[in-house]
């Protein structure tokens, strides 16, 4: 450039001049530019949708979901094996054993199925299962879950926002909290008569970690319906608590303005508080919480990975928490 | 060979007609064998992926049972040689305690390599920090002078009855196993199993006990 002569001033050549005529469309070229590359970006959505399609395990009816819009709801991490998801379960109704579960639960009897609501709403209710299902549309959620004991796992849900239901039987102004009560049945439930926890297994969160659009009604997982040592026919998942928070075989949602008496909380409350929301800086009194094992992931020697403040959900749901001391409400 | 084993009662006080099996050479080859094949069960379980979908909690958990199984098979010996009159289990019983020992040491490896990544910085404190670890921790401790002083020529440096006194610090290990087992359940209000354990412990000291007290009354 030092050695050009003709500093400054230099013009194309008039066949490289855009014409007036189509320069004026400026907007338009841009509109369609956007449009195109917006297109190009749908198709390849669209087209990595259908390579991420879950693979169905055809084990039990399906239900489909479309993937969810909610933001956070779909993590891109390697999805735990369906075997794995179903086998190692902690539902202390069918036996403490992680395995207990995938083997006893079959006398539970997922139909027919009520969920009464009911407390400090304007339009208490119950609902059918059936209506449920059809309440609002099912979505596809990929969730992390990380169990209070220190492991994890990736799970793709079905279901909706909790918040769906709510809006259409009208919290009151006094409802703060909502609890969640769980099937108790001795009939179906083998593991009822032990004293390890006082039945029914009741959980219970705050009207808006309830509201928040992450808060899911579970009703099926990798496409199909729950199993039922998943929580069959509905459930709970909050992603970013501890997985004992989400609630399995649902029976009563009740609006609340105390706090409610929660399950584990009632056995342990130095170990487990009523909010439980992951975080790797709380300790557990028996183990550190800083770390967990992703089941099914890498070999036997892989490295544990690091436990992530709200489970990785604080984008979504940190400001819940703003100003709480996370320490004394654990 | 002439044993210097407290327990140990002389041959010429078993009676005959017991149990030739028990004093044949291959006995202890094939108590050995046996012994390994719990280690061998989750080995071959690590390999093929049959353990579950936590294998590392599987084997850190499996080592830990059959510490246990381990130390309540030590213990027993000398109350069912008596109660049997069958002397020739007493040579049994230092294999047994050293498996107990064994199996300690593994279910330590396996917590500290598959669930603390062989972080010391990890490991330490978690020991001083969580009871329950720590209790685990000590109880493998004392095995470790035990375990040291199990050959013949240590028993009689030691001389027997110091010997003796020293071994009985197995008592002390076994309790606090006992007790990191029913800590590690308490979380889960699960005692069943601790339950089952702690019956067996009881009787196996509480018949050293009573053995004790008759002793001191008869003695007396």
């Amino acid at each position: 450039m030092l050695f050009l002569k003709d500093r400054g001033f230099q013009h194309p050549a008039a066949s490289e001049i855009t014409p007036r005529t189509v320069y004026e469309q400026r907007r338009r070229l841009l509109q369609l530019m956007a449009a195109g590359s917006g297109g190009l970006a749908m198709a390849g959505w669209a087209a990595r949708d259908a390579m991420a399609q879950i693979p169905r395990p055809n084990k039990l009816a399906a239900l489909p979901g479309t993937r969810s819009a909610v933001p956070g709801a779909t993590t891109m991490e390697k999805l735990t094996a369906y075997t794995d998801v179903t086998t190692y379960n902690n539902y202390y109704e069918f036996g403490t054993d992680k395995s207990d579960p995938a083997r006893a639960a079959g006398s539970l009897k997922t139909r027919p199925w009520t969920v009464a609501v009911e407390g400090e709403v304007k339009k208490p209710r119950t609902f059918d299962i059936e209506e449920l299902l059809k309440l609002a549309p099912m979505e596809e959620r990929v969730y992390r879950l990380r169990c209070v004991e220190g492991w994890s796992m990736v799970i793709p849900w079905v279901g909706y926002s909790l918040s769906e239901l709510i809006k259409r039987v009208e919290p009151t102004g006094n409802a703060k909290f909502v609890e969640f009560v769980t099937l108790a049945d001795k009939k179906q439930m083998p593991e009822l008569g032990s004293h390890v926890l006082s039945w029914p297994y009741v959980e219970g969160l705050r009207l808006d970690e309830a509201m928040n659009p992450l808060t899911l009604l579970a009703f099926g997982l990798y496409g199909e319906v729950l199993p039922n040592q998943n929580g069959a026919p509905i459930r709970l998942a909050v992603p970013w608590k501890y997985g004992f928070k989400s609630g399995k075989s649902i029976v009563k949602i009740r609006f609340t303005e105390k706090q409610p008496a929660t399950s584990w909380n009632h056995a342990a409350a130095s170990e487990y508080g009523f909010y439980s929301n992951v975080n790797p800086n709380v300790d557990h009194p028996r183990w550190s919480q800083a770390k967990e094992r992703r089941i099914g992931e890498d070999g036997l020697f892989a490295k544990k990975r690091a436990t992530l403040m709200f489970n990785g959900y604080e984008a979504q749901v940190g400001q819940l928490y703003a100003g709480m001391d996370l320490k004394k409400l654990y | 060979m002439p044993s210097a084993v407290p327990q140990a009662v002389p041959p010429t006080a078993a009676p005959a007609r017991r149990k030739p099996l028990l004093l044949h050479p291959a006995a202890k080859v094939l108590l050995f064998v046996a012994a390994l094949l719990p280690l061998a069960w989750y080995v071959w379980g690590a390999v093929a992926n049959t353990l579950g979908a936590n294998p590392a909690e599987a084997l850190i958990r499996g080592m830990g049972d059959w510490t246990l199984r381990f130390l309540c098979l030590t213990l027993a010996v000398t109350p069912v040689r008596q109660w049997t009159n069958t002397p020739a289990l007493a040579r049994f019983r230092r294999m047994l305690g050293l498996f107990a020992f064994f199996y300690g040491c593994l279910h330590f490896l396996c917590y500290a390599w598959l669930d603390k990544d062989l972080l010391l910085s990890d490991i330490l404190p978690d020991i001083a920090k969580r009871p329950f670890i720590l209790v685990g921790t000590l109880s493998l401790l004392l095995m470790l002078p035990l375990a040291a002083t199990s050959f013949n020529r240590a028993i009689k440096a030691l001389g027997a009855p110091r010997w003796q006194r020293l071994h009985r610090l197995v008592y002390v290990t076994v309790l606090l196993a006992l007790l990191h087992f029913f800590w590690m359940r308490a979380g889960k209000n699960n005692f069943a199993e601790v339950g089952v354990y702690a019956a067996i412990v009881a009787v196996l000291l509480g018949w050293r006990v009573v053995s004790a007290v008759r002793r001191r009354r008869t003695a007396g």
